[in-house]
């Protein structure tokens, strides 16, 4: 947050390129954030990095970028692939993500290593259909794995009963600890160990239960951190989500509940674009308020049409280009739709 | 005027059915009847296409596609994972599915950590398309069953794991000396 609109008071603008994109950014921007305010696809993926969450960014190495041009005054381009997340724009620098070559071969590798030690158990996961590494192994992954040796394994940590974690599925993204740090007046979790033998844990096994700790859930990017009261209840794709808020004491109360039939099965924060948390909701709100009364339902949150959660929703009124000229066949399709959804059960 | 029987006849193949008197041996019938009765006669001595389903049956294409099967393991677990791929391929809304967690001890029975608790496929809904087949990442359902047989009910029509899953084959000689 501290990076984005931080309107410097002489208000300089940087003019930056990106993929032959110029835009002008505050000084102390990074090139994340500038390519954020650009939107669509030159936005590099971020694994670790939060805007939300101070600190956070520089360890997954996913939003690599190339630099070609230094700056006005520098114009030679920086030696190595750089974090876009961490490095703040100069002006006149130009950068490439998508049209560079060098930068997509990069990130094919980070994806490899990425996918090193993780189980690959998608079928499982209770994040499949909303999973940041899912996404980002389909569009920069290989098909199949050169890995030879078994994978990494822990042994099973209960972190209290309303939060599972998976530790074979993390990728230590630090998310959950800033989370726990920037949130919560004290953490009780952490990273253990060291390089490989790395895991999230909480100090001899006390449970995380702090009135914020479930927005652990909604940072971690993977399915290591998951919501245990969700745990197995549906696949994510066949749920409902609809935005609705409460009159919370603690939190915002404006959440998205995710409905299947009259049930609410899951509350999470509301995700903006880049699958960040719009605001961090309390336990409360996301773990014992599961009825319907408790909300005031806004309305159904919009899901990319892309998107697996919109996959075989067919109550979604979208006629064909003719129909939408045509008042009468408007209606008599709106008609149509109707009777079809009384007959559903 | 337009239209009737004085209307021109636009391809001219139109053909004027004219009917003649009948004949002396058209008049006795019996030449047809002859007829008649020879092609009925040499019909028995023909051999008989009729395939006596289901005691006989007629060659099956080798990807024919019949009843669903769920699958297990080469230790005799079930396969599914109740992932819900198969049901979100599903064109016609068909298949449906109750996921659970696999409790300790239950390990010898199901595959993953997850298993289907309930699985039903409608068979009436069913198209037979094989996309579940297709979509599933564990190997666990295929199509490869006989024809789904006819019912009275429509709700017998919605086949459970208790008709879905693969009968144990292994399994029990393996684990008998224990029992």
């Amino acid at each position: 947050m501290a990076d984005r609109g931080n309107d410097m008071a002489e208000d300089v603008k940087l003019k930056v390129t990106i993929d032959g994109i110029p835009v002008e950014v505050a000084p102390g921007t990074t090139i994340m954030n500038a390519a954020r305010q650009i939107g669509g696809d030159v936005v590099p993926p971020a694994m670790c990095y939060y805007s939300k969450l101070e600190g956070s960014g520089g360890k997954c190495r996913t939003c690599l970028v190339k630099v070609s041009k230094g700056s006005e005054k520098d114009p030679r381009p920086m030696p190595k692939l750089v974090a876009s997340c961490r490095t703040t724009v100069m002006d006149g620098m130009e950068v490439q993500n998508i049209t560079s070559p060098e930068v997509l071969e990069a990130r094919k590798g980070v994806v490899e290593f990425l996918l090193i030690n993780h189980p690959l158990d998608c079928p499982i996961c209770d994040q499949a259909g909303e999973c940041h590494l899912q996404d980002l192994s389909y569009q920069h992954g290989l098909a199949d794995t050169r890995y030879e040796f078994e994978r990494r394994t822990f042994d099973k940590i209960d972190i209290g009963d309303k939060i599972q974690l998976h530790m074979t599925r993390c990728i230590l993204c630090y998310r959950c600890v800033m989370v726990a740090d920037q949130l919560t007046p004290q953490r009780v979790h952490g990273v253990l160990g060291r390089g490989d033998a790395a895991e999230i844990s909480t100090y001899i096994k006390k449970a995380v239960d702090n009135e914020f700790s479930g927005n652990m859930i909604d940072v971690c990017p993977v399915g290591a951190l998951t919501d245990k009261t969700f745990r197995f209840k549906n696949r994510v794709w066949f749920t409902k989500p609809v935005e609705a808020h409460r009159d919370c004491p603690t939190c915002s109360g404006k959440v998205t509940l995710w409905y299947k039939g009259e049930e609410v099965l899951r509350v999470t924060a509301r995700k903006d674009t880049y699958g960040e948390a719009e605001e961090f909701i309390c336990n409360t709100c996301r773990f014992d308020k599961k009825a319907t009364a408790d909300w005031v339902i806004e309305g159904p949150r919009k899901v990319k049409r892309t998107s697996v959660i919109s996959a075989n929703h067919y109550e979604q009124f979208n006629p064909p280009p003719v129909v939408k000229k045509n008042l009468a066949l408007q209606e008599a399709n709106k008609e149509q739709l109707e009777r079809t959804e009384r007959l559903l059960p | 005027m337009v239209g009737g029987n004085d209307m021109q006849s636009l391809s001219n193949r139109k053909k004027v059915f004219e009917q003649k008197p009948m004949g002396f041996w058209e008049r006795i019938y019996l030449p047809a009847i002859f007829k008649g009765l020879s092609i009925t006669i040499k019909h028995f001595f023909k051999p008989i296409p009729t395939v006596r389903y289901p005691e006989v049956e007629r060659p099956y294409s080798k990807n024919f596609r019949g009843q669903h099967s769920l699958k297990r393991d080469e230790e005799g677990r079930e396969r599914c994972t109740a992932c819900g791929l198969c049901a979100l391929s599903c064109p016609a809304e068909a298949i449906t599915m109750i996921a659970a967690e696999r409790q300790k001890g239950e390990e010898h029975l199901y595959r993953e950590e997850k298993y289907a608790a309930v699985y039903e496929i409608n068979m009436l809904r069913c198209i037979f398309c094989g996309l579940c087949e297709e979509a599933c990442p564990k190997e666990a359902i295929y199509l490869d069953g006989p024809h789904v047989t006819a019912d009275y009910l429509r709700k017998d029509f919605i086949y459970g794991k208790d008709k879905l899953v693969e009968p144990r084959f292994d399994y029990k000689e393996k684990h008998e000396p224990t029992a």
